[in-house]
């Protein structure tokens, strides 16, 4: 699929919690080409600084309107400008970015915490009418405010978190070991911070189920040219922005 | 072979290298090439000039590898490519079905290997060398082998050697003073010099207290960078004979212009590429607005404009 570069045209921005925002835009180029799992980089401003693009999954696209959505906190400089976008604003987006998720299961259990909810979020709308369950982890139930967004994609949810306020205490992997014991799923994709990603994939390879994860890796270009996402795959080198984001667990050594 | 483009305005031959622009890229920056071919044509850029490559696969810097500053960007990728053997098996063969002249950057750890390297690369399709003299001489404490004359010569009289084609050096800007390495490399036989790289810079994370980094420091690039550049081409300009290829956070026309103006007969977009993958070949369409507003015939009439008594 050819990467485009686009003049998108805001459509409008939802706040999410204190911090977290959903901005919606109008790219048919992207909408109808872009899978789930894949990403697009941002150009929040022409001016030299803040000087690169912005990489952000997408979170969901609705062919018929030509529009997708992004879902971000607001931490540096760049998405500071990009909160304050309003709708009929211009941005420049390339994509889409990047390899999917994996779309063969039949019954897929999303693993997610903090942001990387964002793409499980449409990996999620694409499963439709499949047994598609999510296990979201946050620190404190204000963080969960992604229920509302999985609540009509997903058949069942289920939360941990850190203080015991939503779901199970703990994190996802209080939780994960005895979802898994139930046999219903046949893979898991996993997308957040690295530390929750590498537990996870420990416990989902133990009871032998394929997994999925979603890397993210601070990257310059997200086309492959700059290298400063690179990896290590199994037995080769490999690059987060175009032999990923995506990858099988067992495909990366070094993450 | 180059098929002529943009009405030949731009077309500029600096030292038999020819090229419908003097619009290049910056090695680095712009992969191999083709990772661009989706966004532009790159027929219509003046040379690629491919990523920097090692005879040996390098796997590069771990940890953190980039981290964006003040109108700039800081690098440690470490010269992670795959390589000679598959750069010549590989990715040479797709370069030569497009019609642009290749300049393939590379690097080495003693002048020895820069000279295999050279010899290796000595074959059709591969229209130039880049040497990039910004490398650690491991021999002698890893010290860069551009930050004193001596081993600056050394290197480019061992690519010299071993190579027909167009040389040109690469200079680095973490000098005292750039002329007198650009003297030098001229005198050692190098065909063009092509400035500034990254200027080594480095950030630190305050909540982490630690650098950034992975490798700690890194090369700055982007605007941050450009009146830097500006005026080590100025400066060079004056001193050498030889064609000068300017480079140092061009984002636009206009800033292509000044390094032209400064002495430049060819200039590179580096960092800008993250940005606008396009920006190559936009900034060749601008720059010849810039000669029609002012009347110019030719690219070649503005070029040192800027330089005393000319």
């Amino acid at each position: 699929m050819p990467k485009t570069i686009v003049e998108a045209k805001v459509i409008g921005q939802q706040i999410l919690s204190k911090d977290v925002k959903l901005i919606e835009v109008f790219a048919p180029e992207i909408a109808r080409t872009a899978k789930p799992g894949q990403f697009v980089n941002v150009q929040v401003s022409k001016q030299a600084a803040p000087l690169l693009r912005r990489p952000f999954g997408v979170a969901g696209v609705n062919y018929k309107s030509g529009t997708f959505t992004m879902i971000y906190r607001i931490m540096g400089e760049g998405t500071k400008i990009l909160a304050e976008l309003c709708s009929g604003d211009i941005i420049s987006i390339i994509g889409p970015l990047g390899h999917g998720f994996d779309l063969t299961a039949k019954h897929p259990l999303l693993v997610g915490g903090g942001l990387g909810l964002a793409p499980l979020l449409y990996l999620a709308q694409s499963f439709l009418k499949k047994n598609v369950e999510v296990l979201m982890g946050g620190r404190t139930s204000s963080e969960l405010f992604w229920q509302d967004l999985f609540n009509e994609e997903t058949l069942a949810m289920h939360m941990t978190t850190d203080d015991g306020s939503l779901g199970t205490k703990g994190t996802v992997n209080a939780l994960l070991p005895q979802l898994l014991e139930t046999g219903k799923y046949d893979c898991v994709y996993v997308c957040g911070p690295v530390p929750m990603m590498k537990a996870v994939v420990k416990v989902v390879e133990k009871a032998g189920l394929p997994c999925q994860i979603s890397l993210e890796k601070y990257m310059a270009c997200g086309f492959g040219a700059c290298l400063s996402c690179a990896c290590g795959g199994v037995g080769k080198r490999l690059k987060v922005c175009t032999d990923g984001p995506v990858f099988w667990s067992t495909e990366v050594e070094e993450w | 072979m180059v098929r002529a483009l943009y009405d030949n305005r731009l077309a500029i031959n600096i030292g038999g290298l020819k090229m419908n622009t003097p619009v290049t890229t910056a090695s680095g920056t712009f992969g191999f090439g083709l990772e661009f071919q989706d966004f532009l044509d790159l027929e219509k850029v003046g040379a690629v000039t491919v990523k920097g490559t090692t005879l040996e696969p390098r796997s590069g810097n771990k940890g953190q590898r980039a981290v964006e500053t003040p109108a700039g960007m800081l690098n440690c990728v470490g010269l992670e490519n795959p390589g000679s053997d598959y750069f010549l098996q590989e990715t040479l063969p797709k370069l030569k079905k497009i019609a642009v002249p290749i300049i393939v950057n590379i690097a080495g750890n003693s002048p020895e290997e820069y000279g295999e390297l050279a010899k290796k690369l000595d074959v059709d399709g591969v229209d130039a060398i880049e040497i990039n003299i910004s490398c650690p001489n491991v021999k002698q404490g890893g010290l860069a082998f551009g930050t004193c004359p001596d081993s600056a010569v050394e290197v480019v009289k061992a690519v010299k050697a071993n190579t027909s084609k167009f040389v040109i050096t690469k200079l680095s800007p973490n000098v005292t003073d750039i002329v007198e390495i650009a003297l030098a490399v001229e005198k050692a036989g190098s065909d063009a010099v092509s400035l500034i790289n990254t200027v080594l810079g480095m950030k630190i994370d305050i909540a982490k207290q630690q650098p950034v980094l992975g490798n700690v420091m890194g090369g700055l690039s982007g605007p941050a960078i450009r009146p830097l550049a500006v005026r080590m081409v100025y400066q060079v300009a004056q001193a050498v004979h030889i064609p000068i290829i300017g480079m140092g956070g061009i984002m636009c026309a206009a800033d292509a212009i000044e390094f032209f103006l400064a002495g430049a007969s060819a200039i590179a977009v580096g960092t800008g590429n993250f940005s606008d993958p396009r920006l190559a070949e936009t900034i060749s369409k601008g720059i010849l607005e810039y000669m029609d507003a002012h009347g110019i015939q030719n690219i070649q009439e503005i070029i040192g404009k800027a330089l005393p008594n000319r």
